[in-house]
């Protein structure tokens, strides 16, 4: 069985994210970057299907600039059989449902039977591209998934996904779009014989005349990046616990008008 | 304190391959979530995490330079980027790798028999089974040469005698490479497995240096091993000098590593630390420190990383390794002292990993040949006089 994950490069988690001086976009010197959390989850389970089905490839696909060419490094090093970087300065800043068409212009071309992709990726946080892939290809979703089982002829999986308090069980076609969650499993590391062996696999370079998109027209276009403004300092009330007691709640109902 | 993100004063980052640089942030990442969060109760306990063993296996940081055998086949570059990341860890961690790679894996596959090779090579590349390396006696260590262990030829293998001290991991190996002198007075090296009668082991305790790595006693009383266990292809003292010397090589890169954790972490403390209503980090004195710290570790890197293209060139020279381990050990162990330092009383806990380092780098300085030694095998190659033996 062919599968199909969809990773992005999204700075380190530890960055402290800057807004450059062009405000509708942040600053990238100095960030370290790497692959979106969510999209390891992605990758080990695609890896680990491929692994229970003693056969099978998966291909891993990114749309960025020359840098994301690292997360798809990674993703080779890991596992993945090959790799496509969709990389085009037209697709520079491309809002979610760019990158979702031109993903399924890639699905359309590798026609695997299975998209896997991250419930997010932790830049921007939008959660948006593996439903509107799906929702692209007329093909059925299932976001936030903990685990999954696809049957012996491959026709359908079952998956759980997360909501509030339990699983959700749902019995859905192939081919099909499914984002991880967190705790779908423990991705593994690369290894040093991975990253080694990853060299020697492909990574096909496509561009947007590829994929058959004459005119890309974002459906979002960013108005400006906001800063959070400075938390205000806490503050401490001193004196008898009792009396301290009495001035935090006159505080919390008065000023934070929290309770 | 904020997540580790390398130190890197002069670009040195671009001086490494793509894969060299994918290497090291795969064992920067393994050690940050495998090993740091619990190398502080190791230390405590004074003991190994042994079952790290296979998961360094299949990360693929034993005996990543040999080719086949499972191993990785990586370049010695990436080799000493990994010894670096190792010991940013902890020294212990760092010396695991050294020996069972350098000390075990290395004798094995340069001195060893086909069969050696086969039967051992594999399963340390997994860290299914682990080894150490007997060269040091309790009364020859600067001094190998004249070491007491003997191996006597009977019947149809060998019987050893002797004790071999200070040998990292001797208790949990499943082989020790030992060395002994036959009776041509001559040096050879043998494979022992755990279990062989009249071979035992005995743990040293009370150490207050390298605390999270196990070092044992080896004892060998008319330990009888087949002949099949001898190393066939090497005789003499440049046996286990050649394996030193692999695996000085790793703690030249190893000693940076343990550098760049101090001054990381000193750095980030002296910027949060506020003392007379200033970060301390605001006085000349202790900006006078961390600029030490900076423009000793830049030479060091640098130091290492020519040192590991001169490798790969095939072009290096034992002394040179001396150099590198000679330079790097002091200036880790003076960077730690100094970091520990600015820290004040949060320098002498293990909350904080400074002391940790510290106290390990004291044994770093001493294993593998002292800093004194070294700064007389420089001293030989360059006047030509053997300072060794003065006076003997
Ligand atoms: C934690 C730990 C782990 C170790 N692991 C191993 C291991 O796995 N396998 C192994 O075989 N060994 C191991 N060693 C032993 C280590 O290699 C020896 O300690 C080292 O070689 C020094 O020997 P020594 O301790 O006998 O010191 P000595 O040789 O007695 O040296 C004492 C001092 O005298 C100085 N000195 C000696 N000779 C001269 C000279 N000619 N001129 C000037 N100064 C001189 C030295 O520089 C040093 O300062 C380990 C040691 C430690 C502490």
């Amino acid at each position: 069985m062919k599968i199909l994950v969809a990773v992005k490069q999204v700075p380190d988690t530890a960055t402290q994210v800057k807004i450059s001086s062009d405000p509708k976009a942040i600053d990238t010197a100095g960030i370290t970057w790497i692959v979106s959390p969510y999209d390891e989850f992605a990758i080990e389970e695609a890896l680990r299907i491929k692994e229970k089905r003693g056969q099978g490839e998966v291909v891993a696909v990114t749309l960025g600039p020359d840098r994301a060419k690292e997360t798809l490094r990674s993703a080779l090093a890991m596992g993945c059989d090959r790799a496509i970087h969709v990389n085009d300065p037209a697709l520079a800043n491309a809002d979610t449902m760019t990158t979702a068409r031109a993903l399924a212009a890639v699905v359309k071309q590798e026609a695997p039977q299975l998209v896997l992709c991250g419930r997010q990726a932790i830049d921007d946080d939008a959660g948006a591209v593996g439903a509107q892939l799906a929702e692209v290809l007329g093909w059925p979703c299932a976001s936030w998934i903990m685990e999954e089982t696809i049957d012996a002829d491959a026709k359908t999986v079952r998956v759980g996904r997360q909501v509030e308090g339990g699983l959700e069980v749902f019995d859905i076609p192939l081919p099909a779009v499914l984002s991880a969650q967190k705790g779908l499993n423990e991705p593994r590391y690369p290894t040093l014989k991975g990253i080694m062996g990853a060299k020697k696999k492909e990574i096909k370079d496509v561009k947007a005349s590829d994929l058959g998109l004459s005119s890309i027209t974002p459906e979002l276009s960013i108005t400006a990046l906001e800063a959070l403004p400075a938390r205000p300092p806490g503050r401490i009330i001193p004196g008898d616990v009792k009396d301290a007691v009495k001035e935090l709640v006159r505080s919390l109902r008065e000023d934070a008008k929290a309770i | 304190m904020e997540k580790f993100r390398g130190v890197d004063y002069y670009g040195i980052e671009g001086l490494l391959s793509d894969d060299e640089r994918m290497i090291r942030d795969a064992v920067r990442d393994w050690v940050e979530a495998e090993f740091l969060p619990i190398v502080a109760e190791h230390h405590r306990a004074g003991t190994f995490p042994v079952q790290l063993f296979p998961k360094l296996g299949e990360l693929g940081v034993f005996g990543a330079t040999l080719k086949g055998y499972g191993c990785a086949g990586l370049n010695n570059v990436a080799y000493g980027l990994i010894m670096q990341e190792l010991e940013r860890g902890d020294s212990g961690l760092r010396s695991a790798a050294s020996v069972q790679s350098g000390l075990v894996m290395h004798p094995i596959y340069a001195y060893g028999s086909e069969e050696q090779k086969d039967r051992w090579l594999p399963v340390l590349a997994t860290g299914e089974k682990i080894g150490c390396f007997g060269l040091t006696e309790p009364d020859h260590g600067s001094d190998p040469g004249s070491m007491k262990t003997r191996a006597r030829r009977s019947g149809d293998g060998y019987v050893l005698n002797g004790t071999k001290l200070w040998i990292t991991n001797g208790s949990v190996a499943d082989v020790a490479v030992v060395w002994a002198k036959e009776d041509d007075g001559e040096i050879y090296g043998f494979l022992v497995e755990r279990g062989t009668p009249g071979f035992s082991t005995l743990d040293i305790h009370g150490k207050f240096s390298m605390r999270a790595s196990i070092t044992s006693e080896l004892a060998f009383q008319d330990c009888r091993i087949p002949l099949a266990n001898k190393l066939p292809n090497v005789k003499g003292l440049r046996g286990p000098l050649g394996c030193l010397n692999q695996a000085r090589y790793g703690i030249a890169w190893g000693a940076v590593g343990g550098a760049m954790a101090c001054y990381d972490w000193a750095l980030q403390y002296a910027q949060q630390r506020i003392q007379f209503g200033k970060p301390i980090a605001a006085f000349q004195l202790v900006q006078q420190k961390l600029v030490w710290m900076i423009t000793e570790i830049t030479k060091a890197q640098l130091l290492v990383l020519q040192l590991g293209r001169l490798k790969d060139a095939g072009s290096l020279r034992p002394q040179q390794v001396s150099m590198a381990k000679m330079n790097n050990v002091q200036i880790a162990l003076d960077t730690a002292r100094l970091a520990r330092d600015i820290l004040g009383a949060a320098g002498i806990v293990d909350e904080h990993p400074i002391i940790r380092h510290m106290l390990n780098l004291e044994t770093v300085n001493t294993y593998e040949g002292t800093h004194d030694i070294h700064a007389l095998i420089i001293g030989r190659d360059i006047t030509g006089v053997d300072a060794f033996g003065i006076g003997s």
